[in-house]
């Protein structure tokens, strides 16, 4: 379980978000949703301490990630896994070495048990057969995937995604949508999407959390959202052209 | 303001990645690579600039010297003196702010904008450790390495250049070389190539790693690298003149 207390961040003068409060069960997916640059991508990248916040808490499975030392803050990440909303591959190696990357870092796994278990995450995202390619020879939807087989390979309990969907056509985002509910399903993973795309919140979340005038301005199931009257939520789903 | 921002900064990065050279599991297949990049990669240029600054230098010398009151040895004692005190080290060095500096500064910098730093640091990965250090320790071990290939070729080129153009006969440029060849000198363009080697790769990894702002803001660290890596490079000579010589 995920427990964020009081988070209050600001860059230099700009307050991003102060004092959200926010829980985020096991087993559950959560939809981050709010207008560009409202700090969702800020928030997700301090749940894994990838940076740190002006003040309040974050515990993962009952621990302060922001008073972990080195050695509890690397165990604490390898419980997460990340897509970012790049894919951020590393460029210099090919897309087998990319999704291997974790393996030879983190685990003893022999090279035909690391070759296996590569081709098995790049199976659960079907592309299986673009293992030896250069990531520079992928399209978008295809990183996103090699990003999400990368996430996955050391099967993380958490699995957090920054705009899975954003630059894709409508075909390839509806498949990414599908994995992400496959992969919470088969792999019972905690599940945190940051989002604008509605119709994504609408595939593949349970629960909503609403990020708006520098807080966290309202938060509930997706059940709860559809009859919410909030009048700010309503303007952002109504201006997102998605009629629920 | 920023100044004292920026020096913190770098201090902090240095003290980061101080501690962490002591975890050569996690950059060991970097450092090789690295090592590559900065030594092997560098000799054509290198064996390039040092011949012509010492084919220059001849020319040059023996040019101001043209006397029959001076003898002739004594073009080849300041060629060769000159490239091992200063020429070697600091044109190679300045080469480098540009081959070497540049690289790496847009290598962390597009790493750093496109969020690879971020998702080597959210599997556990340090991401100093495994980014920096290497690039550091290369520039430490194949700056002086290289330095050696500058002057070697550099002297070559003086004598190739005595010779092709009859400024002066082979055996007076190497008599004048031998006599006045002291290892002081050679161990003095060590500690600067040395010097240089960490100012050029830890400023460059500086810029780059904390590159921000896409495309413009890692061209814009590219530059600062570069020119800071120059700047630095010109500064040092003098500091380390000043105190050794």
């Amino acid at each position: 379980m995920i427990e964020i207390r009081n988070l209050t961040k600001s860059f230099g003068r700009a307050t991003v978000w102060k004092d959200v409060t926010l829980n985020i069960h096991r087993g559950e997916t959560l939809a981050i949703i709010g207008r560009s640059g409202c700090g969702k991508s800020v928030l997700i990248k301090h749940i894994n301490a990838l940076l740190k916040p002006d003040s309040g808490e974050i515990y993962v499975d009952g621990e302060n990630v922001f008073g972990m030392d080195y050695v509890g803050l690397r165990k604490m990440r390898q419980k997460f896994g990340i897509l970012f909303q790049g894919a951020a591959l590393f460029d210099s190696i090919s897309t087998f070495e990319n999704v291997a990357f974790p393996l030879r870092y983190f685990t003893e796994q022999s090279e035909e048990e690391i070759r296996k278990n590569v081709l098995e995450a790049l199976e659960m995202v079907k592309l299986q057969n673009v293992a030896e390619k250069s990531t520079a020879e992928l399209s978008g939807g295809m990183r996103k995937r090699v990003g999400l087989a990368r996430a996955i390979v050391l099967k993380p309990q958490y699995l957090m995604y920054d705009e899975p969907t954003s630059g894709l056509d409508p075909q390839t985002s509806d498949e990414i949508n599908e994995l992400i509910t496959m992969l919470a399903e088969t792999m019972e993973i905690t599940t945190i999407v940051v989002t604008h795309d509605m119709h994504s919140v609408l595939r593949i979340a349970d629960s909503v959390a609403f990020l708006h005038d520098q807080c966290l301005h309202w938060s509930g199931s997706v059940e709860e959202m559809k009859t919410s009257n909030d009048e700010a939520l309503l303007s952002f789903i109504k201006a997102s052209e998605y009629q629920i | 303001m920023q100044v004292f921002k920026e020096l913190g900064q770098y201090g902090t990065l240095m003290y980061q990645a101080l501690r962490s050279s002591l975890e050569p599991g996690t950059y060991r297949s970097n450092l090789f690579q690295e090592l590559v990049k900065i030594g092997y990669d560098s000799i054509p240029i290198i064996m390039l600039t040092g011949a012509f600054t010492g084919a220059v230098m001849t020319i040059q010398t023996a040019y101001q010297l043209e006397s029959s009151f001076i003898s002739e040895s004594i073009i080849g004692a300041i060629v060769s003196q000159s490239l091992l005190i200063e020429l070697s080290a600091v044109i190679s060095s300045l080469v480098l702010a540009g081959k070497v500096g540049a690289r790496i500064a847009t290598e962390l910098g597009t790493m750093r904008v496109s969020e690879q730093i971020d998702a080597l640091e959210s599997m556990g990965l340090n991401s100093v450790t495994f980014l920096v250090v290497p690039r550091i320790l290369s520039g430490l071990l194949m700056f002086p390495v290289l330095y050696v290939l500058a002057a070697s070729t550099g002297i070559v080129g003086g004598i190739l250049t005595a010779y092709l153009t009859g400024a002066l006969p082979i055996f007076e440029f190497m008599k004048g070389a031998r006599l006045y060849f002291f290892p002081w000198d050679v161990l003095f363009g060590f500690v600067k190539m040395f010097v240089f080697g960490f100012l050029i790769t830890s400023v460059a990894s500086y810029k780059g790693y904390y590159a921000t702002g896409g495309a413009e803001g890692v061209g814009k660290s590219t530059t600062q690298a570069t020119v800071l890596g120059c700047l630095y490079v010109v500064t040092a000579d003098f500091v380390l003149a000043a105190l050794l010589l």
